[in-house]
């Protein structure tokens, strides 16, 4: 019997081609699927709030309508961002030693603090600011559990006469314009994760944290395409086709300027051919068709881009419910391809030894901490998050005072 | 009074290299102090890190690929069975070119069935078409610019005063960052505690003046290992350093390993 096990153990091991170091011939690669997590939600969360900075900074009036929505996105997003890092520790019961006792080389020590900085110091009080107005009016006129939370939220501060109004408003543009250099930082720190190390080819790359940047901008632009639209099906209520469309110029830009970079580094590796150049090629097409060639660059760049790009030229030719529908699907193409380019990156460069000299299988498990199931989990989190605030805090039954005029913001 | 060499400016200066010139053995003996109580793992509390540098060798030539080493480290270090070594045996065979092929060399195979620790498997190609077949033992290689070190976030791994980089396994947070930083593959998760871990040169014997295991039971002395600061006579690794021209591994990383071999080939990386 124990040998009949064995024998099947040994079938279901991972396959290797080549040499690979011992210390690497183990069935799943160190960071796994938690890991292709943690970057993609951070992603979201930096572009989802350069969504809202174009209302609040960059005066961009027609993308009113997804203002709040792009602000609570990034926010739900952020707080489960750390979770899949958080699991993925060996001893994630030590996780603060990584604040308490930072060792400062260290590009993952300085995550605590820029998350801590992110979700305290800009979003969670660009969105008191921006919402203290109208919890002061909700918590009036909400009776219950739910008017006592909207009570609550005001922290006691319920000052509402046009002077204390605009305060905040200042606070909120400050906050915003504090805002997009910190939605970078989060997130070209991720990619500097990956680029700092010199050890694998992959990843060691001066590029990494500005593709990290654009890919997150695109991520997060079509997340609050995907949740608009969503969010006017679910409440039937009619899209502002004048909002999509801007929403869907801003994609195809940073589509493009995405897929220029990316495709800058692909051209860099394919002429300068450096060591281990000849087993990431081998890698990416043995190991990466279906994610890279399929996923990242054909379903999730190309396609998109002639969609958007289709929508750019003949807007005013194609039908609304039809360009409904395209945003939709080039937000939703976007949002897998970029989901596909967070795995060629985290789990490609665990597929090759650095001996460089062999390859490493990986086959993803169903039921475990690292399997199908918690991945799905850990990604719909954010999404329940989001349905919980825009209960609270988007609600249809609810006046809201709308967007803070950015006008307000220039006096300063 | 305009001059801008004044008394008082001289006298200044002059002051702060004294303190300086008195503060800096304070600091010193201070920061080895402090050295001293962290640098604790299996080290006796009368061991000074800072008298000690230790250094390991390896003579490639002369290594006929037993596998002592990497079973007694094993047993030594208590290191999980599975895919886990902090040394091992890597055995190369590099073909003879094909007749007409015009090459200098034919392939290049590599393999380290369970780490070395039986010995190498039977050969995969016969006798007559090997040019050159050599064993590599491999264990961290104590690099002078660790990237290990540098990308550890809360500071677990170290490196110690006498030359060893160490890992406190109370400390580290298993976030396997150190093991994706190290470029030749020494580092592993152990999946009992959680923790990362690699060679320590046996930290827990050589601090009591013993050798490390991989040393002591190396029966043709392919693994060579001294103190750079106490040489004894005809000491071996001084003798190993003047007879050969050494070798490190992937050079272009700038890691500089302190591990030198000789006796390899530019297929080794």
């Amino acid at each position: 019997m124990t040998n009949e096990m064995t024998n099947i153990v040994v079938e279901v091991m991972p396959h290797f081609e080549g040499y690979v170091y011992p210390n690497e011939a183990t069935q799943q690669p160190l960071w796994s699927i938690l890991i292709v997590l943690y970057p993609y939600i951070t992603g979201l969360v930096a572009g989802a709030f350069i969504m809202a900075s174009l209302v609040r900074v960059f005066n961009v009036r027609a993308l009113e309508p997804v203002y709040r929505l792009s602000l609570l996105t990034a926010f739900a997003f952020l707080l489960c961002a750390p979770l899949p890092l958080l699991f993925h520790l060996g001893h994630p019961e030590r996780c603060f030693e990584v604040m308490m006792t930072p060792h400062l080389t260290s590009p993952m020590a300085i995550f605590g603090f820029v998350y801590a900085w992110y979700l305290m110091a800009v979003l969670l009080l660009e969105l008191w600011f921006d919402y203290r107005h109208d919890f002061v009016t909700w918590s009036n006129i909400t009776p219950g559990f739910q008017g006592m939370l909207y009570r609550l939220f005001t922290v006691g501060v319920t000052d509402i006469t046009e002077p204390a109004v605009k305060l905040d408003h200042k606070i909120g543009h400050i906050l915003s314009i504090v805002g997009i250099p910190s939605a970078f930082l989060l997130h070209g720190y991720v990619g500097f994760i990956f680029g700092s190390v010199k050890a694998n080819p992959w990843w060691g790359n001066v590029l990494m944290p500005i593709i990290f940047i654009m890919s997150a901008m695109v991520s997060g632009i079509a997340l609050c395409v995907f949740n608009y639209l969503v969010l006017s099906w679910i409440r039937r209520k009619t899209v502002d086709m004048n909002c999509i469309d801007v929403m869907g110029k801003f994609l195809f830009y940073a589509l493009v300027l995405d897929a220029a970079i990316e495709a800058l580094d692909w051209i860099h590796r394919l002429y300068s051919a450096e060591e281990g150049f000849r087993i990431m090629q081998y890698m990416a097409r043995e190991k990466l068709f279906y994610t890279l060639s399929l996923g990242q660059v054909a379903f999730g760049t190309l396609v998109p881009l002639l969609l958007l790009g289709s929508l750019q030229l003949f807007r005013k030719r194609i039908p609304d419910l039809l360009r409904r529908r395209m945003y939709f699907t080039s937000g939703l193409l976007v949002l897998i391809g970029v989901l596909a380019m967070r795995w060629n990156v985290v789990i490609g460069g665990q597929l090759f030894s650095k001996s460089l000299r062999g390859l490493m299988g990986y086959k993803m498990e169903f039921a475990g901490l690292e399997g199908w199931l918690m991945g799905a989990v850990l990604l719909a989190l954010p999404f329940v998050t989001l349905t919980i605030m825009i209960r609270l805090f988007l609600s249809e039954k609810l006046p809201s005072s709308g967007v803070p005029d950015p006008d307000a913001g220039q006096a300063i | 009074m305009n001059n801008p060499v004044s008394r008082r400016s001289i006298l200044g200066k002059v002051s702060v290299a004294v303190v300086g010139l008195l503060v800096a053995p304070a600091a010193k003996v201070a920061k080895a102090a402090v050295q001293q109580v962290f640098v604790s793992p299996g080290a006796p509390k009368s061991y000074d890190p800072t008298k000690h540098k230790w250094r390991m060798a390896i003579d490639a030539n002369r290594c006929i690929g037993c596998g002592l080493c990497a079973e007694a480290c094993k047993k030594e270090n208590h290191v999980p069975e599975g895919p886990y070594f902090r040394t091992w045996i890597e055995r190369y065979i590099i073909t003879k070119p094909k007749p007409g092929s015009a090459e200098a060399r034919g392939e290049v195979l590599v393999d380290c069935r369970d780490g070395g620790m039986h010995g190498p498997p039977e050969s995969p190609v016969p006798k007559e078409e090997v040019q050159h077949s050599f064993f590599v033992p491999k264990l961290c290689n104590l690099c002078e610019h660790s990237p290990c070190v540098q990308v550890c976030p809360v500071g677990a791994t170290f490196d110690a005063p006498d030359g060893a980089v160490l890992i406190d396994p109370k400390y580290c947070i298993g976030c396997g960052f150190c093991i994706q930083a190290c470029p030749y593959g020494c580092r592993f998760l152990n999946p009992l505690t959680k923790t990362a871990e690699k060679c320590t040169l046996c930290y827990h014997r050589i601090t009591i003046g013993l050798k490390p295991a991989c040393v002591e039971v190396c029966p043709t002395q392919a693994r060579i290992f001294g103190d750079l600061k106490n040489p004894v006579t005809d000491d071996p690794l001084q003798q190993f350093y003047q007879n050969n021209r050494v070798q490190s591994l992937k050079p272009h990383l700038g890691t500089e390993p302190r591990v030198f071999y000789a006796g390899i080939d530019k297929e080794v990386r």
